[in-house]
């Protein structure tokens, strides 16, 4: 049966590249498609409202497991980053378009830009070696929502139970929390903004709860192109 | 009607904005800044309501949430309805539509008062357990009549046209009330940079001080109230809830306030001009601290027809008369045992209205307020008390009467003065409610004569809410619990804010006085009430003390006392008291009930919030949800998924029923190829260099020898034996493996996973990380298969290189894809996995390709039913928590002889897990092949056996086979595997029985040739 | 609703995010097959119900996932420490009445004792970035 192996099969575990590359032809749909044809998400820019809510669609999504001592490292030559040295940190790089967060004591999200992920972990998996870790590419099952504005706490009072003042959730800090009936990770990345990592599965309704709890307020869902 | 009873000058209205409002069908006029009920006190409105249970006439007694009678039914239109309003919370607006809740058909002349003039005993407490309860059956018609008797407002018919929302709060410290102590409290802590929320029930915030005679440095005590609410509503550490309940307190320090947003100006946000917003705000706080500073209710005195209109708690008239410039009546009357309340003699006096006397239950008052009584001129009576109420729609006069407190007993002559309003003090109860919504009881205290709250963690008490009355040191103790509670906080800098000067005033103490006794016993006596929203009377706490009930719980039980939205707040002390005298017991000893949540009434818009409508649950789509909506799927909830059922067609333009569309997507299946979205089984990336060994542990089959590139079906247990979840599994490298769960389980599974290895297993090497979501799974499976797959597909698709339960990876339409050759169909089947965000390419592509095929979608009935044809079981449909897998006929996938002792083993050797006569899986298939059997239809051997007939096991999946053109069912039957080919029978609940044969689990291709070509 | 200290995020959290688990620390025997049913019975069905200090697992399912244990006082739902698997408890039924008398403070300004202090305003200062 060992002829059936896996070609792509890097040592003891599998790696895949999902993307079938620029040349084939094959436009991605992010999960946010449905909620745009539905009009409740539009393409970026326009009028400027009290709460803005932008998707970036395809990014790279890597959760690293182990032990923060096995992966500090690994992590710090390929991604020019520490890993979070404290509960619930969140790092992101000099440009701020790559970031490192702490999830629990033996795991990491890591966001990259489009297309960077499958190189990254190959890097991360030479360099980690004979390691006790695991790598796992989840960008498929999830996107991330930035949100700005002068009423974006409020929104996400009514939101998340999690506590979105700054004692709360300074800059630099990241929570997985409940958000209305379903689950997010809500991160705080800058002063200006937070983001939200939802489950593609989930991302409509949590699109659509956006929508009505910010109404009072204004409120625009756009998406940003890949 | 003119507001008669309004003062030209003085209170906190606004006479220059006039509003117009109608109440049991007539118009009225009041002002802004009134409520409705000081409006209809203005008004001269006397009968607001009739009693619950004895229909007498009521009229406006309290001026707060404590009122009992002025319960009314709010709403100009169907949809606006709102029930349980107490006027004395409710702002005028224009416009404003209200009517009593109780009164059928109205307030005036009401059917059931012959009820209450046939007296007592007609309906003693206990009336509705003993006259009601037999015979059972006749219950529901009983209640019918009895609630629609007892009117307990309605809630409307029509869909709510408003929106509600919920606010997660988080404060340092949290005060309740906004009285003197809540306002000093709230400023001590703000001023230490504590984060506070300073939440109050009112219109305007400031308690008490709103209609104080007191000064506060030298100025009117509201001028001190403006000038800190100005304060700290400047402050950005301080949030500001006016209209705001604190109605429930929960562990923790979790408090629930339900912020009113709209109700003050119209029925609905959009009658107020604020479409779109929400109408009341339910925040849900999570306090460092709590400051308890919920101030008391006075307590009115117990004595005869003390529920006439006309009679008042002493405060209220206070409050009236200085707060909306209402006098309610012409000649006051004042029963009372405390100096308090003398205010309300002067304050009637000073409006210009007389006042006939003040009556001391005391023998010699002299503080500083009867003082000032007495030098008005006013006539006081000491020794006495009012001991009853004359009149019937409104108070005529007050038969005063010298008392003998101790022996309980009157000891002179009745004396008959001439009033129409008689108000009463009883002295004043701390607002123990929120402190004993969690639980901890109340402590009396002698020198308070009232209960005070029980210690709550991280909750302190400020003011009147713990018997500190006196404004001054009400200040300084809310003053000081504030900066206490900013240091408990985390802010140890925190200091009292320097307390602004108030004059001392001496104050005679107040004597213990509940029920006045009357010179009838009181079983003869007319009715002295002590919880007027449920019409209790001390007769009926006496009557149930005489039954035996004992327990102050027993007590309130029998008697009604504080039940409902009353929750006790004027007459539970008064009940307890007179439990208390009956019993010959001190009030302590008899103790106290406990409140619940909520302290008043809320709307269930405000709790269920946002969580409505098409948001009440989330929904979960797949990423080729688009396509199945637009091409007519019908869909399942299965969890919260959305999945297609079945895709009806319009053939000759008529739509497919569900019934032909699912047989023409079997048949599809079997004969030619179909396609399932099957993105929403559970998928578990697991890692690691004891991967591999951790399978073994859970599932109940050997993984040990597995290879990379093959795929291999498990079977979970818990450790009872019972079949918990199934699935495949693929070794996708030597430490690395997919698993996939069932739909439903896939959280479940993973949490099952990691609670095994955190907490049994942590040596173990592996980690387990959810894919669900970011893989998309798409069956195509039948006959054609293959064809349809070489055409979109570099992968060696012979079936000698691609065996059955291998998987490949290479690339579908142009996607990189992983590949299982797995079949829950038992036909030639592939399931191609590709990251989520390319799914709809590749499925639109295996369409373009499988149109020459006539590929045919299919959802989850036809996989249901092409499942079953093959006795492949679902977890949780044909198993429910007490199957093993010997009991599915599935030893074949049990590995006996593995050196762990996997999850589930040894359970399998129990006595009764291996049992021979356990409830086994079987087929079914019905004599009558029309038949389809009901899931869930018990299974008899005897048909004709007496009720109770014996069970023998039911159906647990049960569908219609357009292959076999017949119904067929999964069943569990016990000693099932042993009865092949005997009949059973099915009784159904019309009486018919149906007959099957036991059958095999597998109806078709027995060998399984099908899915291995 | 609880307020819990996830003893891994090092914070206390809302009930909602939390799942409970049942009691903690009991014990697969090692070789189940060497004890008798009634063992076995034991170990799968029964457990303890006290009105008092009781020991029970939750996991942290909206957060990190990991599992943990709480010390719980079942009739005033006071949560008296938590701690990581496989630690054991400070405070048990046994020795509480003794800690209270010698006046052992259990918990100090919050609710629970492991870590009782707020981490939040440090942990953003310590987070290297």
């Amino acid at each position: 049966m060992s002829e059936a192996r896996s070609e792509a099969s890097v040592g003891n575990a599998a790696t895949f590249d999902t993307h079938p590359g620029a040349d084939a032809g094959v436009t991605p749909e992010s999960p946010l498609q449905w909620s745009r044809v539905q009009g409740r998400v539009t393409e970026e820019g326009g009028a400027a409202e009290q709460i803005r809510v932008i998707e970036r669609p395809f990014l790279g999504h890597l959760v690293l497991r182990g032990g923060a001592i096995t992966l500090d490292e690994a992590v710090r030559a390929e991604l020019g980053v520490s890993l979070p040295g404290k509960p619930l940190g969140l790092v992101l790089d000099a440009e701020g378009s790559r970031s490192v967060q702490w999830v629990s004591p033996d795991e990491w999200l890591v966001i990259v830009p489009a297309g960077e992920e499958f190189e990254l972990e190959n890097r991360l998996r030479a360099r980690l070696g004979d390691a006790h870790f695991a790598i796992v590419n989840v960008g498929g099952g999830q996107t991330l929502l930035e949100l700005s504005g002068e009423k974006a706490r409020e929104l996400l009072m009514k939101s998340v139970t999690y506590d979105v003042h700054e004692h709360g959730l300074p800059v630099g800090k990241a929570v997985g929390t409940v958000f209305a009936k379903t689950s997010v990770v809500l991160r705080r990345p800058s002063e200006e903004r937070f983001e939200l990592v939802v489950r593609r599965s989930f991302a409509d309704y949590c699109v659509r709860w956006l929508r009505d709890a910010g109404r009072e307020y204004g409120l625009r869902v756009e998406s940003a192109s890949p | 009607m003119t507001q008669s009873n309004r003062l030209n000058q003085g209170g906190r209205i606004d006479r220059s904005r006039r509003l117009s409002f109608t109440f049991n069908g007539q118009q009225y006029t009041g002002f802004a800044g009134d409520t409705l009920a000081s409006a209809l006190l203005a008004n001269g409105v006397d009968i607001v309501n009739r009693s619950f249970k004895y229909s007498r006439p009521r009229g406006i007694t309290a001026a707060g949430p404590e009122e009992p009678n002025a319960i009314v039914q709010l709403g100009a239109s169907e949809a606006a309805q709102v029930p349980n309003v107490r006027a004395t919370q409710q702002a005028l607006y224009d416009g404003l539509v209200a009517r009593g809740t109780n009164g059928w058909p109205n307030v005036q002349r009401d059917v059931m008062s012959w009820v209450g003039k046939l007296g007592g005993s007609f309906m003693p407490p206990g009336f509705y357990y003993k006259t009601f309860m037999a015979p059972a059956s006749m219950w529901m018609t009983y209640e019918k009549f009895i609630r629609k008797g007892a009117g307990l407002g309605r809630a409307p018919t029509e869909a709510d046209p408003d929106i509600y929302d919920h606010f997660n709060q988080h404060c340092d410290v949290l005060v309740i009330g906004a009285g003197p102590a809540g306002l000093a409290a709230a400023l001590s802590a703000a001023r230490a940079g504590a984060r506070v929320i300073l939440c109050d029930e009112q219109e305007e915030m400031g308690g008490s001080l709103l209609d104080s005679r007191e000064s506060i440095d030298g100025a009117p005590a509201s001028a001190w109230a403006e000038q800190v609410v100005a304060e700290l509503g400047g402050l950005a550490n301080v949030t500001l809830l006016p209209r705001t309940t604190a109605n429930g307190y929960h562990d923790h320090n979790f408090v629930t306030l339900h912020e009113r947003r709209t109700e003050h100006l119209a029925d609905t946000a959009a009658g107020a001009g604020r479409e779109g917003e929400v109408r009341a705000r339910l925040h849900r706080v999570r306090a460092g601290r709590v400051v308890l500073a919920s101030g008391s209710h006075e307590r009115p005195l117990v004595y005869a027809n003390n529920d006439v209109p006309g009679n008042l708690v002493a405060g209220a008239v206070s409050v009236y008369i200085r707060r909306y410039g209402v006098v309610p009546g012409q000649r006051l009357v004042l029963s009372t045992n405390n100096d308090h309340a003398y205010r309300a003699a002067l304050d009637w006096q000073e409006a210009g209205r007389e006042v006939v006397a003040v009556v001391d239950s005391r023998a010699k008052p002299d503080g500083d307020l009867v003082k000032q009584a007495r030098d008005a001129g006013i006539r006081v009576i000491t020794g006495s008390a009012v001991m009853e109420a004359t009149g019937s729609q409104r108070v005529s006069g007050a038969k005063v009467v010298a008392i003998d407190t101790e022996r309980f007993v009157v000891t002179g002559k009745v004396e008959t003065l001439e009033c129409d309003t008689i108000a009463s003090s009883g002295g004043y109860s701390p607002v123990v409610h929120l402190a004993s919504h969690t639980g901890k009881r109340p402590q009396w205290r002698d020198d308070l004569l009232g209960f005070v709250p029980g210690e709550v963690k991280g909750m302190h008490v400020a003011g009147g809410a713990h018997g500190v009355y006196a404004l001054g040191e009400t200040l300084t103790d809310g003053a000081d619990v504030g900066a206490e509670a900013a240091r408990a906080a985390g802010f140890e800098e925190a200091a009292a804010i320097a307390v602004p000067e108030v004059a001392v005033r001496q104050e005679s103490p107040t004597s213990a006085l509940y029920q006045i006794p009357h010179e009838k016993p009181p079983l003869r006596a007319p009715k002295q009430f002590v919880d007027l929203q449920n019409d209790v009377t001390a007769a009926a706490v006496e009557l149930a003390t005489r039954e035996g009930f004992e327990s102050i719980e027993h007590v309130k039980r029998y008697t009604a006392l504080g039940f409902g939205t009353d929750q006790g707040k004027l007459g539970n002390i008064n009940g307890m008291a007179i439990a208390a005298r009956c019993l010959n017991r001190s009030i302590p000893e008899v103790g106290t009930t406990v409140f619940r949540p909520n302290y008043t009434p809320v709307s269930f818009g405000a709790i269920v919030g946002r969580h409505c409508r098409d948001l009440f649950d989330p929904e979960r789509y797949t990423a080729l949800h688009q396509w199945h909506v637009e091409n007519g799927a019908e869909f399942e909830d299965v969890g919260q998924w959305k999945r297609p059922w079945y895709f009806p067609r319009r053939v000759n333009g008529k739509r497919e029923t569900m019934h032909e569309a699912v047989a023409r997507e079997c048949l599809a299946v079997r004969r030619g190829v179909g396609i399932l979205d099957a993105s929403t089984l559970g998928k578990i990336d697991i890692q690691g260099p004891d991967a591999r060994e951790f399978l073994g542990r859970v599932y109940t089959n050997k993984w040990a020898k597995l290879a990379p590139g093959r795929v291999r079906y498990g079977l979970m247990c818990k450790d009872d034996g019972m079949l918990m979840d199934d699935g495949t599994t693929s070794c996708l490298a030597e430490n690395h493996f997919l698993m996939t769960t069932t739909t439903g389980g896939a959280a479940g599974v993973l949490e099952w996973l990691e609670l095994w290895h955190q907490t049994e297993w942590p040596e173990l090497q592996v980690y387990f990380n959810s894919v669900t979501d970011h893989w998309a799974t798409m069956t195509v499976t039948g006959p054609d298969a293959r064809k349809l797959m070489s055409e979109v597909t570099d992968i060696d698709l012979d079936r000698e290189q691609f065996k059955f339960m291998d998987w490949k990876e290479g690339k579908v339409a142009g996607v990189p894809a992983r590949v299982f050759r797995i079949s829950f169909t038992g036909e030639l089947a592939f399931e191609i996995n590709v990251q989520a965000n390319y799914a709809m390419h590749v499925w639109k592509a295996l369409f373009a390709h499988g149109e020459k095929y006539d590929l045919t979608p299919y959802g989850t009935e036809t996989m249901h039913v092409l499942r079953a044809e093959k006795g492949l079981i679902i977890a949780g449909q044909d198993t429910d928590g007490s199957v093993t897998p010997e009991d599915l006929g599935m030893h074949w996938a049990v590995g006996y002889d593995k050196p762990f002792s996997w999850i589930g083993q040894r359970a399998l050797t129990r006595p009764d897990t291996a049992r021979e006569d356990r409830k086994q899986l079987v087929g079914l298939k019905p004599k009558d092949p029309k038949v389809v059997l009901e899931e869930g239809a018990q299974i008899v051997l005897d048909p004709e056996q007496k009720i109770p007939m014996t069970m023998m096991g039911h159906v647990t999946s049960s569908y219609y086979s357009p292959v076999l053109e017949s119904g067929f069912a999964l069943a569990v039957l016990k000693g099932g595997r042993n009865r092949m080919g005997e009949t059973v029978y099915l009784p159904m609940s019309d009486g018919s029985v149906h007959q099957a044969e036991v059958v095999s689990t597998v109806f078709i291709d027995p060998k399984g040739e099908r899915q291995n070509v | 609703m609880f307020h819990i200290f996830c003893p891994y995020c090092q914070e206390y959290r809302e009930e909602e995010e939390f799942h409970p688990s049942g009691q903690a620390h009991l014990i697969r025997p090692a070789d189940p097959a060497s004890v008798s049913d009634e063992e076995w019975g034991d170990y799968l069905f029964f457990r303890d119900n006290p009105r008092g200090i009781h020991h029970e697992m939750w996991v942290h399912r909206l957060g990190c996932r990991k599992f943990f244990n709480i010390t719980r006082d079942t009739a005033t739902y006071e949560i008296l420490e938590t701690y990581r698997m496989g630690e054991q408890p400070s405070i048990t039924a046994a020795n509480a009445e003794v800690r209270r008398e010698q006046g052992v403070q259990t918990a100090d300004g919050g609710w629970q004792t492991v870590g009782a202090q707020p981490e939040n305003s440090r942990l953003n200062e310590e987070t290297p970035s």
